[in-house]
C-alpha cells in the first residue's frame, strides 16, 4: 500500500442511473473540487456513492490510504466508518437537540469512552472556535441560515473527518447570507486542507470555494480541471452557460438566476 | 335584474337549506345515541349498573390486558416498523399490506384464525401443548387477540413516521459516525416520537374495544377472560342499564383518549414540521 502524505480522495464508480449510467472518475487532493451539472446528471448519486448510502455496480473509492469501496476486493465500508463530513443542502441539524448537543452527538459517535460532561465541554470549545458559543443552548429552528451552517460545520469537524462533502451549501440561503456563508466556508475549506467536493448550481460558489471543477452530464464527467481552463474551453453548452455568466467574485450578484446588478 | 337577484337569493337559500339539512340529519343520527347513552334511565340506574358484579373484574381485566397488549405491540412493532420503513425489498411492501389485513377483516375472522393457529387442535396448538402451554380460553388468549387486532394500527403509524423522516438527517447522522443502534435510538426514535405515541394511543383504543376475536379465542368467562366489551354483551341479557353503565365507562376512556391526542398533536406540530422533509 502506498503511503501518501497529502490526503486524497479518488473515486471511480459505475452505477445504473435511470435512463443512463453513471460512470465517473474523480481525484480530489488538497484543492477543493466543484462538481457541477444539470439536474439529474448524477451529482447526487455520485455523492451518495462516496458516502456509502448508495452502492455502485462497480468501482473503487479510496480515501488517502484507506479503501472505502472496491468491488474487485469486495470491500464496502459502511457510511459510519468512512469518516466523511457531509453537509446537506439544509445543513441537517438535528431539530430535537440543542446546538451544543448537536456537536456532542458527533463526539459521542467517535468516542464512547468520554463522559457526557466531557463531551459537552469539548463541544463548547468547538462552538467557541467558530465564534458561536453564545448559541449553545438554542434550538436549530431559532438560528439564521449562516448560524446553522457554522453549527453544521463545527459538528462535522468534531467527528474528525478525512474529507468534506458539501451539497449545495448556499442554495437554501437568502442572498445576504450567501455572501457571508461563502466567505466563511472559503476560509474554513482553505484552513482545513481536507479533500473537498462541493456540489453546486451556483457559479459564485465555484469561484469562491473551489479551484478545480468537474462537469457531470448524463452520468459522464465531460470536463475536469482547473476552473480557468474549463472556462476557457467549455465542453458543452451547459458548461458554457454556467461558466460564462459575468460575475465579479465576492460581490454577490446571483447570475445563475438571471438577476444582473451593476 | 331584480328577478335575477331574487332567483340568486332563493337558490342561495336552497343551497343553504340542503347543506344544513343533509349534514344535520347525519349529525343528529350520530349524536342521539350518545344522548341516550348518557341520559336514559337517569344517574341512579347508571350508578346501580356500575355496582353490578360484572363491572370491576371486567374493568380490571380490560385495563391490565390492554396495557400489556400495547406494551407488547410497541416493543415488537417499533423495530419491525423501522425495518419495514427502511427496507428496499419489494417483499417488504407486500408484508406491509399483509400486516394491515387485521384492520379490514372482521374481528371474528381473526378469532377463528387465532383458534386454528394456537387453539388446542390448531396448527401450532399441539406443539404448544406438548410444551405444556395451552393459551386458548385463558387471559393470555385475551392479550393475544388484542395484540392481533391492534398491532396494525401502531405499525401503520410507525412505518409512516419512520418513512417520513428527512433522509438527509439520517445520512448526516451516519456520516458523523452513528452506529445503527445510535441512529435508531438517538435520531430516529426521538424524531418519530409524536407519531409513535399517536399510533400507540390508537392501538390501545382498538385493544380496549376488542370483542369478536376475544370471544372466539378467549371466551367470555367472568373474572377470567371477560373484558369490558364482553361484559356489556353479557350484561345486556341481565339488565340494559348495567350494559349502559359499562358502555359509558368505555365512552369516557375513548373521550379522554381523543382529548389527549388533540392536545398532544398540537404540541407535537412543531417537532413534526422540523423532523420531516
Amino acid at each position: 500500500m502506498i503511503e501518501t502524505c497529502v490526503p486524497r480522495l479518488s473515486v471511480a464508480v459505475q452505477a445504473a442511473l435511470g435512463p443512463f449510467s453513471l460512470q465517473a472518475s474523480l481525484e480530489v487532493g488538497a484543492e477543493p473540487l466543484a462538481l457541477v451539472g444539470p439536474n439529474g446528471s448524477g451529482k447526487t448519486s455520485l455523492l451518495l456513492a462516496i458516502l456509502g448510502l448508495r452502492t455502485p455496480d462497480r468501482g473503487r473509492i479510496v480515501l488517502s490510504d484507506e479503501i472505502l469501496f472496491d468491488t474487485a476486493l469486495a470491500i464496502d465500508r459502511p457510511t459510519e466508518e468512512r469518516h466523511l463530513a457531509y453537509l446537506p443542502q439544509d445543513f441537517g441539524l438535528f431539530p430535537h437537540l440543542t446546538v451544543v448537543d448537536n456537536v456532542a452527538f458527533a463526539l459521542a459517535c467517535r468516542s464512547e469512552s468520554a463522559s457526557p460532561k466531557q463531551r459537552c465541554a469539548l463541544a463548547m470549545t468547538w462552538l467557541d472556535r467558530f465564534a458561536i458559543g453564545h448559541l449553545a443552548k438554542r434550538n436549530p429552528s431559532q438560528l439564521s441560515g449562516g448560524e446553522r451552517q457554522r453549527v453544521a460545520l463545527a459538528r462535522a469537524l468534531a467527528s474528525s473527518p478525512k474529507a468534506l462533502l458539501l451539497d449545495e451549501p448556499t442554495a437554501s440561503l437568502d442572498v445576504e447570507a450567501r455572501v457571508e456563508v461563502r466567505a466563511f466556508l472559503a476560509d474554513s475549506i482553505r484552513s482545513l486542507g481536507l479533500p473537498t467536493i462541493l456540489v453546486t448550481h451556483d457559479v459564485m460558489d465555484v469561484e469562491a470555494l473551489a479551484s478545480r471543477i468537474a462537469v457531470l452530464e448524463k452520468g459522464q464527467v465531460v470536463a475536469c480541471g482547473l476552473l480557468h481552463d474549463v472556462r476557457a474551453a467549455p465542453p458543452t453548452s451547459f458548461a458554457r452557460r454556467l461558466l460564462s455568466s459575468p460575475t465579479v467574485p465576492g460581490t454577490g450578484p446571483i447570475c445563475t438566476q438571471g438577476v444582473h446588478h451593476n | 335584474m331584480k328577478r335575477a337577484a331574487g332567483s340568486r337569493a332563493s337558490s342561495g337559500r336552497l343551497y343553504n337549506a340542503a347543506m344544513v339539512g343533509l349534514g344535520g340529519v347525519l349529525l343528529l343520527f350520530l349524536v342521539l345515541p350518545f344522548v341516550a347513552l348518557v341520559f336514559d334511565g337517569g344517574p341512579e340506574a347508571i350508578w346501580r349498573g356500575l355496582g353490578c358484579a360484572l363491572t370491576w373484574p371486567a374493568l380490571r381485566l380490560s385495563l391490565a390486558t390492554t396495557l400489556i397488549s400495547v406494551a407488547l405491540v410497541v416493543l415488537g412493532g417499533t423495530p419491525l416498523a423501522w425495518w419495514l420503513a427502511r427496507s428496499r425489498w419489494r417483499s417488504a411492501r407486500w408484508l406491509e399490506i399483509l400486516l394491515q389485513l387485521p384492520v379490514v377483516i372482521p374481528p371474528a375472522v381473526g378469532g377463528i384464525a387465532l383458534l386454528l393457529a394456537f387453539g388446542r387442535r390448531g396448527l401450532f396448538g399441539e406443539a404448544l401443548e406438548r410444551l405444556g402451554w395451552t393459551p386458548a380460553f385463558s387471559v393470555v388468549a385475551v392479550v393475544m387477540a388484542q395484540v392481533f387486532v391492534s398491532a396494525p394500527f401502531y405499525l401503520q403509524a410507525a412505518v409512516q413516521a419512520f418513512g417520513r423522516l428527512d433522509p438527509s438527517l439520517l445520512a448526516v447522522a451516519r456520516s458523523l459516525g452513528a452506529s445503527p443502534p445510535r441512529l435508531f435510538l438517538r435520531v430516529a426514535l426521538p424524531l418519530a416520537r409524536p407519531w409513535l405515541i399517536g399510533g400507540a394511543a390508537m392501538s390501545w383504543a382498538r385493544a380496549l374495544g376488542e370483542f369478536g376475536a376475544t370471544l372466539m379465542f378467549a371466551g367470555n368467562m367472568t373474572g377470567k377472560t371477560q373484558t369490558l366489551p364482553l361484559a356489556i354483551y353479557t350484561a345486556l341479557e341481565l339488565d340494559i342499564h348495567t350494559a349502559q353503565a359499562l358502555s359509558l365507562l368505555l365512552v369516557v376512556f375513548a373521550f379522554a383518549l381523543l382529548l389527549f391526542l388533540r392536545r398532544f398533536n398540537r404540541g407535537a406540530e412543531t417537532t413534526r414540521r422540523l423532523a420531516t422533509s
